[in-house]
């Protein structure tokens, strides 16, 4: 008799535990899904502002080729004939396109003859997306002239991990959440030309800035 | 370097004006050199050339454009026929529907759950295990899974500006309802890292039983420190030392590497000791499971007490029936409660204050804590050598006393925290002794209610399964030379010790 009263009281308890269990597991969920309801979702992405193109992109994202790529932002580029992001300072002198002349490992910077001006060629540099392996050189590069050359996390090929093993490695802390619905930033002295852009309805510059983050 | 004490620039700019700073250094040695080298230098060349181009594009820019950049060393040229093109960035791409994963994971929990209590096939758990294997672990690569998704739910709970994804909620909510129901179905065959340890137990020892619990008690003081990291954005530690993620993307750090097969190799011999010791979420799910409505049982009618079950189980989790204390032990055992009880908001209070002195290295797990240190220790003049964090911090415009005050603030903050940590540890541990001084009275052999992982590798033992299944016609035709049904079973457990 004493037995079945504890087998009772002990399934009483189990009962009990297991509806404040549900009901609360009910609860968290409720709370986190109307929580949600006030914003979109993370994504990682880097600040252009303040990366400093140490190179770990390339080599600390889980993806076997990182999800960090080089962007170019054509309205920053002094389209220069010699350009710091694209041959090495060495190389800057000859303008030889020998590998040991490029600062880019992967050849994945096309250099394009665009035109010529009162004694200057200007050439364009357009990145080659699959080619480019987020190392960053070429941001360095560019950081001595204009710097047009900027890392993005692409999220066509990021995968959104928990903790971006990247944003783990970064020393200047330029990764950061931005919303799902624009996961991409610019630097900040771009937007302003970029707006202009958009205003004289480019549509190439609308859809770009449909895609960014800005927090001013 | 003196950026600091600059006004506010971008760090792009900053940037610029080192490298030419290191440029200065390199092409500089001597006054002589100095000369020489200006005249050779490629800096000095392109600098020239620039501002030749310079000049020359001015007058072609429009103006707008050059008010809207001032910061552009040089201006984007304006050409006759070649309009300048906008930079373009790929769209997301989600890998896959997010219901459907949700929809997998509920399937696969409702399988796990029927094979094991109903059907009773340790043939189909086994397979779903090497499928949940494939699918969640090799094929998803391992994410989303609930184990991690406790940290998302955690920074949700404590920072409202975090979005955390439905996905995700429903990964770490669903393997919890379902245990509440039907134990831990979800270990068994449903979770990657379960599965990958499952399949390599193939050399298990029994893991004495002090050694066992102690060793249990980690994954609480892991999920403790899990919450608290997640919480404040210093870490997501569960992710960052999974074991097996590595394994389920083909790459990882050698850290990752070397840690999972660590764990691997420990899994032959010890079984699953991932989710014994270590596992967050299973520490959850343990609790959880005690209360569940239905378990896994043993024999599917009388049991005959044949011990084949314990011998058989890697993970420990088969209790021997219980033989009739004498009084002396049942006092022995009320004594040992009391104290237990009476230790228990000692070990809290104990483990709350040790926790409140592990502040600095706790605080030191946030990368900016680490850089205050650094930088204060460039400041002192004492090291040797600057980072690539304290390199960018001089880079950026913050002060260095807006890094040390937000240092100081988190030190505080983990003041706070590692208490909690600490009164957490403590609670656990009495919770485990008060625990571990009761005493359950088992008629048969019964699966333990929180360590049973429902895998049903004591179903391939059990004669009496065996007879239901129709491949013996008597129990006694399973049983080693020497057993009988029943019969060794008061010698063999008789103070609880094996011969």
């Amino acid at each position: 008799m004493s037995g079945e009263q504890q087998t009772d009281r002990r399934g009483f308890l189990a009962d009990g535990a297991r509806v404040v269990g549900v009901v609360s597991a009910g609860v968290l969920g409720g709370y986190l899904a109307g929580q949600r309801g006030q914003a979109e979702e993370n994504r990682w992405q880097i600040d252009p502002d303040k990366c400093v193109g140490c190179g770990n992109c390339a080599t600390h994202c889980v993806l076997d080729e990182s999800a960090v790529k080089c962007v170019q932002c054509f309205d920053m580029c002094g389209f220069c004939n010699r350009c710091t992001g694209y041959y090495t300072l060495d190389g800057l002198d000859s303008r030889d396109t020998a590998a040991e002349d490029l600062l880019c490992p992967t050849e994945a910077i096309i250099r394009t003859f665009v035109e010529g001006k009162a004694g200057q060629n200007f050439y364009e540099y357009t990145i080659d997306t699959d080619a480019c392996i987020g190392c960053a050189m070429c941001v360095k590069g560019c950081a001595l002239m204009n710097g047009s050359l900027y890392l993005q996390v692409m999220h066509d090929r990021c995968v959104n991990c928990n903790e971006c093993a990247i944003a783990v490695a970064c020393p200047s802390d330029a990764f950061v959440n931005v919303s799902a619905d624009k996961p991409y930033r610019l630097k900040r002295i771009a937007l302003g030309v970029m707006r202009q852009k958009a205003g004289k309805s480019d549509t190439a510059a609308q859809k770009l800035l449909g895609q960014v983050h800005a927090d001013e | 370097m003196s950026s600091r004490t600059l006004p506010s620039r971008t760090s792009n700019a900053n940037n610029r004006r080192s490298n030419v700073a290191a440029f200065a250094r390199r092409w500089i040695p001597g006054v002589y050199h100095a000369l020489a080298s200006v005249a050779t230098s490629k800096l000095w060349i392109t600098g020239v050339c620039h501002a030749l181009a310079s000049v020359a594009t001015l007058t072609w820019v429009g103006d707008a454009m050059a008010a809207e950049t001032p910061e552009l060393m040089f201006p984007v040229p304006e050409f006759s026929d070649h309009p300048i093109p906008t930079a373009t960035v790929p769209e997301v791409q989600g890998q896959i529907a997010p219901l459907l994963d949700v929809a997998i994971l509920f399937a696969a929990l409702c399988l796990a759950s029927y094979f094991t209590l109903v059907s009773r096939s340790r043939r189909n758990v086994l397979l779903l295990t090497i499928a949940s294997l494939l699918w969640f672990g090799f094929w998803r690569q391992g994410c989303v899974c609930p184990i991690g998704a406790t940290q998302n739910v955690a920074l949700a709970v404590f920072d409202p500006t975090y979005v955390v994804p439905l996905t995700v909620v429903a990964f770490f909510i669903l393997p919890l309802v379902f245990t509440l129901f039907f134990g831990r179905t979800f270990c068994a065959s449903v979770c990657p890292l379960g599965a990958m340890q499952e399949l390599i137990a193939v050399r298990s020892v029994a893991v004495p039983r002090w050694l066992d619990h102690s060793l249990g008690l980690v994954a609480y003081i892991y999920l403790g420190a899990a919450v608290i990291f997640a919480a404040t954005r210093t870490g997501f530690i569960i992710c960052r030392y999974d074991p097996f993620i590595a394994f389920f993307r083909l790459g990882g750090n050698a850290d990752m590497l070397i840690f999972g097969s660590c764990i691997l190799l420990i899994g032959v011999f010890v079984g699953r000791p991932y989710c014994r010791y270590l596992c967050p979420y299973g520490a959850i799910l343990r609790v959880l499971s005690c209360f569940s409505k239905w378990r896994l049982s043993i024999p599917p009618g009388t049991c005959i007490n044949c011990q084949l079950c314990e011998d058989a189980c890697p993970y420990g989790a088969i209790h021997p029936p219980t033989v009739a204390q004498t009084p002396a032990a049942r006092r022995r055992g009320k004594r040992q409660f009391g104290f237990a009880l009476l230790a228990a908001p000692f070990l809290v209070a104990g483990f709350w204050w040790l926790g409140t002195t592990l502040a600095v290295p706790l605080a030191q797990w946030h990368p900016e804590s680490r850089l205050a240190e650094q930088v204060r220790l460039e400041e002192l003049g004492v090291a040797e050598t600057t980072t690539d964090a304290s390199d960018a911090f001089r880079g950026s415009p913050r002060s260095v006393d807006d890094l040390y005050q937000s240092a100081l603030t988190r030190r505080n903050d983990f003041v706070t925290l590692g208490g909690l940590l600490g009164a957490w540890t403590g609670l656990v541990i009495g919770f485990k002794l008060i625990y571990l001084s009761v005493r359950r009275r088992r008629e048969d052999y019964q699966a333990d209610r929180a360590g049973c992982v429902s895998c049903g590798r004591c179903y391939w033992y059990c004669p009496v399964e065996k007879v239901r299944l129709g491949l013996i016609s008597d129990v006694s035709e399973a049983l080693p030379d020497g057993r009988t049904p029943g019969g060794p079973l008061v010698q063999l457990t008789v103070g609880g010790k094996k011969p």
